[in-house]
């Protein structure tokens, strides 16, 4: 046990033999603020091993300058983790948490049975796979397309053009849209003045999964090729030389050179948005569901956030967001499961 | 391959192996790669095109402009003179401005706290950040926090909650880490804190990825949009993205756009001129930091 601890702590040591030293004589002089934190922060760890309170009083600048994003966190993450024990009760905003009586499973089996919670696990499930399939490969293409340019200009231009729509607002995207497509849109304008009939494109629900598509294209992909591009120019072009010295076409290089380089991160992002699945975009969701009915639009996270905060049903909503945030971990984790089973090393490894 | 190595029309940047594109192949990719960016750049173009149209060039395009006419400040002059817009833009500048700033402090201080694996509490701390990037507590649990924080119908509501993304602070976390561990050690052997490392010597040398973070901050908070729709309910509170929402997708006539008297803007100028405001502060701030991408992504992806 001690050797353990021994050589953990020995095992920066290489890189810094002199910092020992420096905080020994630097101490005193130069951190005239350290009396104070020692008389506060030095109490608590006296009853901690010899070694702990060495690297407390050497490391404590590091742990204090940590502090307020661990506060923000534990109050903005972790307390609303607590506060879903109103699932498990009958919560009235007007008696509070502490008094509201407990129900046990109720809520839970209320949601279970609910069909519209089941049309909104599957409007979300069938966006989440058509989107896997028509949005996901989109920015592969088109950073081995970039990367095919070779005049590093015209490829910096283009990736700050097609990065750009990243950064505009949900809200923006949908106006932006309802200018082109809408009823009195660009569309519709040039459709009419040459004699067509008008199509509907905005509040169509028969079409509202290409049109969120085409959206969450618009805003993100260009913004996706980002990582694969990273990916590429991490590939050896001693790679490429070779197979192309050993008579390699382009396409082979591609198949054998590019694509093996962009499998892990191609694996990584399908965890990440496999993990993702029961999160579909809520903020599009929510701006458009006036205009095709919440049949069409209903996803989860906007289920939750209608039964619940419109309609005041608390606890039901909470159950079901609950469920959701469950089965979404479980999900990552098991997707990870796979990815080391194929020998990737996931989001996190061991 | 050696023939077109020795082409002398081959730019120097081509490898000797990589062979120029037939003709068909390159012509598929100029007009694809047009194709992507027209598609970007081209709603954008009419859209600020017909903010700044008069009445009678939208008229005359019947609806959007796609070529320019005459050209007027007006539908600009008119919503930024007082009223739901121009309260709803200072609304938004105010939070971006305070959010970011809060965002950057918190996240950098942290970022560098945990950039040194072995010290102490090292582990748990960044366990704790990480945590929440697995399991986020919902919609429901998040509003009856802020509500009983009393938060509810206050800027803190559209502040707090989204103030720290641990993603960037990991990012920069990956960064502080690759810097070379010598020059700290000797800012502390000359006997510099680590207040003092990290303001004079780790920040002045990451500028361009604590650029980047920042303006993902900003992005953050100005696109703000839902935490707004569940967190205030003074709709003069409203910041700019909900009055867009109300103006262009739910038709709430934007002020003056009906008495249209002399010299008023036209009203699809106006809607579009609420669109540009959103857009405006993005393209201000972007080309600046756009270059830094690949740089400080990566290296805090690659890390991270």
């Amino acid at each position: 046990m001690t050797t353990g601890t021994e050589r953990r702590d020995s095992a920066p040591a290489p890189t810094n033999p002199d910092a020992g030293t420096s905080s020994r004589s630097a101490t005193p002089a130069t951190r005239p603020a350290s009396k104070n934190h020692q008389a506060s922060g030095g109490g608590g760890s006296v009853r901690q091993r010899a070694s702990l309170k060495v690297r407390f009083n050497r490391d404590r600048s590091l742990v204090f300058m940590a502090l307020p994003a661990v506060i923000l966190l534990g109050v903005f993450a972790y307390l609303p983790m607590l506060g879903n024990m109103v699932a498990f009760q009958d919560y009235s905003p007007y008696v509070g948490i502490p008094d509201s009586p407990w129900v046990g499973m109720e809520n839970f089996s209320r949601v279970i049975a609910d069909p519209e919670f089941w049309l909104a696990v599957k409007n979300t499930l069938v966006i989440t796979a058509f989107q896997l399939v028509f949005f996901f490969p989109i920015p592969i293409a088109l950073a081995m397309l970039l990367n095919s340019l070779v005049n590093p200009r015209l490829r910096a231009g283009i990736q700050a053009v097609v990065y750009l729509p990243h950064f505009f607002s949900w809200v923006l995207v949908v106006s932006v849209f309802q200018q082109i497509f809408g009823g009195a849109g660009l569309l519709n304008q040039s459709l009419r003045a040459n004699g067509w009939q008008a199509v509907d494109v905005m509040t169509n629900p028969d079409t509202f999964l290409f049109l969120i598509t085409s959206q969450a294209i618009w805003k993100d992909a260009g913004w996706g090729i980002i990582v694969f591009l990273a990916a590429l120019s991490a590939i050896d072009p001693a790679q490429y030389e070779a197979a192309a010295v050993d008579g390699a076409g382009r396409w082979k290089r591609m198949w054998h050179v590019t694509l093996p380089g962009l499998r892990s991160v191609i694996v990584l992002l399908l965890i990440l948005r496999l993990g993702d699945s029961l999160t579909v975009g809520f903020e599009q969701m929510i701006l458009q569901r006036d205009a095709v009915g919440a049949d069409a639009s209903e996803v989860l996270d906007t289920f939750v956030y209608y039964t619940g905060v419109q309609n005041g049903d608390w606890s039901y909503a909470a159950a079901a967001g609950l469920i959701k945030g469950l089965v979404s971990l479980a999900l990552i984790l098991a997707a990870n499961k796979v990815a080391h089973i194929f020998g990737e090393s996931g989001v996190y490894s061991k | 391959m050696s023939a077109t190595t020795t082409k002398p029309r081959l730019r120097p940047e081509r490898p000797a192996w990589y062979e120029e594109p037939g003709r068909m192949a390159k012509t598929v990719k100029v007009v694809v790669l047009a194709a992507v960016v027209l598609a970007v750049l081209g709603p954008l173009y009419t859209i600020v095109l017909t903010s700044i149209s008069s009445q009678a060039t939208i008229t005359r395009a019947g609806g959007l402009v796609l070529i320019p006419g005459e050209i007027t400040l007006a539908a600009y002059q008119q919503i930024l003179s007082g009223g739901v817009v121009t309260r709803a833009v200072l609304v938004s500048v105010g939070v971006t401005a305070t959010g970011t700033l809060l965002s950057m402090v918190v996240s950098v201080l942290c970022a560098y706290g945990l950039s040194r694996p072995g010290s102490f509490a090292h582990t748990p701390i960044l366990f704790t950040l990480l945590i929440t990037m697995f399991f986020s507590a919902g919609i429901i649990p998040a509003y009856l926090l802020v509500s009983s924080l009393g938060l509810i119908n206050t800027y803190w509501a559209l502040i707090l909650p989204s103030c720290i993304s641990v993603f960037n602070i990991i990012i920069l976390r990956g960064f502080f880490m690759g810097i070379d561990r010598g020059i700290l050690d000797s800012a502390r052997i000359d006997g510099a804190s680590e207040w003092r490392t990290l303001t004079q010597i780790v920040l002045p040398m990451s500028k361009a990825v604590t650029a980047v973070i920042a303006l993902f901050y900003g992005v953050g908070y100005w696109n703000a949009f839902f935490n707004a729709v569940l967190y205030i309910n003074d709709s003069a509170m409203n910041p700019l993205q909900v009055v867009l929402r109300s103006y262009v997708l739910q038709g709430v006539s934007v002020p003056g756009q009906i008495d249209v008297g002399d010299g008023a803007a036209a009203s699809p100028a106006l809607q579009m001129a609420v669109i540009v405001l959103a857009m405006v502060p993005i393209l201000l701030v972007y080309p600046f930091v756009q270059k830094h991408f690949t740089k400080g992504v990566m290296i805090g992806a690659v890390k991270g």
